[in-house]
């Protein structure tokens, strides 16, 4: 008796785990297959062409160009890795070659922490605080552009930069670090010629998983960039990434019409995008396992 | 002070790690243009000792050090002293051979850019490094190829050759062939009875025959302490202390 229940319990247990795992996949099938029927019921009514090479994005219009949105999201990434980029390595590699224990035990919570903060309080931050700030700088009426994404998003993207690329620095055995030393290299040297080298994947998939984590952010851009639909002029200009465009749009929009189906072909476009980067940065972090497994 | 045959020395060293005492108390001079061998079983506090020479235990926070190191008239530990400019007179070759990932040529150039030797004189101070270091025939035709694909036995003689090229006065070797085969191990011994013509070595071993082959001079360490030192033939020969007779007969170590 007690056995055959026993038995009974492993199989509703395996059967419960086996149905959540396919939940699992059932969900991302579902996202995937819902992205790809409306983004060609989109293509039905506006040619390929047209919406990559469309420089108006004007739903009422019948404009359905996905360059200024694309645009607007590349704007605010590249700013963003332009900041956070040079200081999430150079915050590694103080982790992880110069901080005493102390500092490390301050440092890591706070970067922890820091991934933790929701991105609407971020968001906040951007319209109370840095966009009056760019505004006074620049002398313009508000400080919402690209430039206040850009370094939101940076600060957002800073933790997971950090955080895989110290992986990847400790992970550099020490005797490559003694070898250098050995002939008199400083520091500074065996850190930019022999460290940062030997960590270049695992820094490369650092820098990766950020962009994604940038590309894909909604709450923050949609709060801090102004969202003007005009084409994007530069980064003290208002711009409206892909994410924001859709969180604006698919609350108004009637069901079923070009404009509904428009949101689903650039979310697959974004969709691309971010997956491509995940892979790459995917790629990498494996790469730099295997290389230092052997 | 300084005489004429001591190139390299320690007087009433002690160091500690944490709360651990490694040295206790050691004093002993290395002649120039000589091998000295430090034997002693594992634990002895010879490697650490070899280390304290070009202050690598100053990337480990929780070393502290006691006593006076001096190359000639130099204080290693002087306030002040760049401890750059130390360890290109003070060359090192470790116990596993650690080549940077990077070319054959240019495991050699880095410690000549580091050191700001000119541009037109390096690829010159490569070849006469290698070829210093026995390994030159072997690896003339595929300097661009990485320096991980060589042998252990190869890899050795290339960080041996990294460190000739900067002409150190003293070359300190942990352990050199610990991880390689008899016929690599004889080639790195017989290259180290000919570099000993131009600088001055320390090699720590834990085989007997190795210093017997290689050293001059024998240092016998046991527990942080030094036991025993002198000319090697007769420390083998003849020992005075019984510890030291007992190591060198294999009794124990």
């Amino acid at each position: 008796m007690k056995l055959a229940a026993r038995e009974r319990i492993d199989g509703v247990a395996r059967t419960l785990f086996r149905t959540t795992g396919l939940i699992v996949i059932a969900i991302l099938g579902g996202i995937f297959f819902m992205l790809v029927w409306n983004s060609i019921a989109f293509f039905l009514k506006i040619k390929p062409m047209d919406f990559i090479t469309g420089t108006q994005w004007d739903p009422s219009g019948e404009h359905y160009g996905i360059l200024p949105l694309l645009v607007s999201t590349c704007l605010v990434t590249l700013g963003a890795m332009a900041i956070a980029i040079p200081l999430g390595i150079g915050t590694a590699a103080f982790l992880s070659e110069y901080a005493g224990k102390r500092w490390k035990n301050i440092l890591k919570p706070m970067i922890e922490m820091l991934a933790a903060v929701p991105s609407v309080a971020i968001g906040f931050l951007g319209i109370v605080v840095l966009g009056p700030g760019i505004a006074a700088v620049t002398g313009q009426p508000n400080g919402l552009n690209a430039l206040n994404g850009a370094i939101l998003l940076s600060v957002m993207a800073l933790p997971t930069i950090i955080t895989v690329a110290e992986d990847a620095l400790q992970g550099i055995p020490h005797t490559y670090k003694e070898a250098s030393y050995g002939v008199g290299a400083s520091k500074w040297q065996t850190l930019t010629r022999v460290t940062i080298p030997a960590a270049a994947p695992g820094i490369l998939a650092a820098v990766m998983l950020g962009v994604g984590r940038a590309i894909g952010e909604t709450m923050t851009v949609l709060m801090a960039t102004g969202n003007a639909s005009a084409f994007p002029k530069g980064f003290f200009h208002s711009v409206r990434t892909i994410t924001a465009t859709i969180a604006i749009e698919m609350g108004e929009v009637p069901y079923q019409t070009t404009h509904y189906y428009a949101l689903f072909a650039i979310a697959a476009v974004l969709f691309l995008i971010t997956l491509l980067v995940n892979l790459v940065g995917e790629h990498f972090v494996n790469k730099f396992r295997k290389y230092h497994s052997a | 002070m300084s005489n004429d045959l001591v190139k390299l020395s320690a007087k009433g060293v002690n160091l500690w790690f944490g709360n651990k005492q490694v040295l206790k108390n050691i004093s002993v001079d290395f002649e120039p243009n000589k091998v000295t061998a430090l034997i002693g079983p594992s634990g002895c506090g010879k490697s650490t000792l070899l280390r304290a020479f070009n202050r690598m235990h100053d990337l480990s926070p929780d070393a502290r050090i006691e006593g006076k190191f001096m190359l000639e008239n130099q204080d290693l530990y002087e306030k002040g002293l760049s401890v750059t400019q130390l360890r290109r007179r003070i060359g090192m070759v470790f116990q596993k051979a650690n080549p940077f990932p990077k070319s054959i040529y240019e495991n050699i150039n880095y410690g000549l850019k580091i050191n700001d030797i000119p541009k037109a004189e390096r690829p010159g101070i490569i070849e006469n490094a290698l070829r210093e270091s026995y390994i030159w025939e072997e690896v003339k035709d595929e300097l661009e190829k990485p320096a991980t694909r060589l042998s252990g036995g190869q890899q050795q003689r290339l960080c041996i050759a990294r460190t000739v090229a900067l002409r150190p006065e003293v070359i300190l070797m942990d352990e050199p062939c610990s991880a390689l085969d008899p016929l690599s191990t004889l080639k790195i011994e017989e290259l180290i009875v000919k570099l000993k013509k131009d600088f001055t070595i320390v090699i720590v071993t834990h085989n007997m025959q190795q210093a017997q082959r290689v050293a001059d001079k024998t240092v016998f360490m046991y527990l942080g302490e030094i036991i025993e030192e002198g000319q090697t033939k007769d420390m083998f020969a003849n020992p005075k202390n019984e510890l030291t007779a007992n190591y060198v007969k294999g009794h124990f170590g």
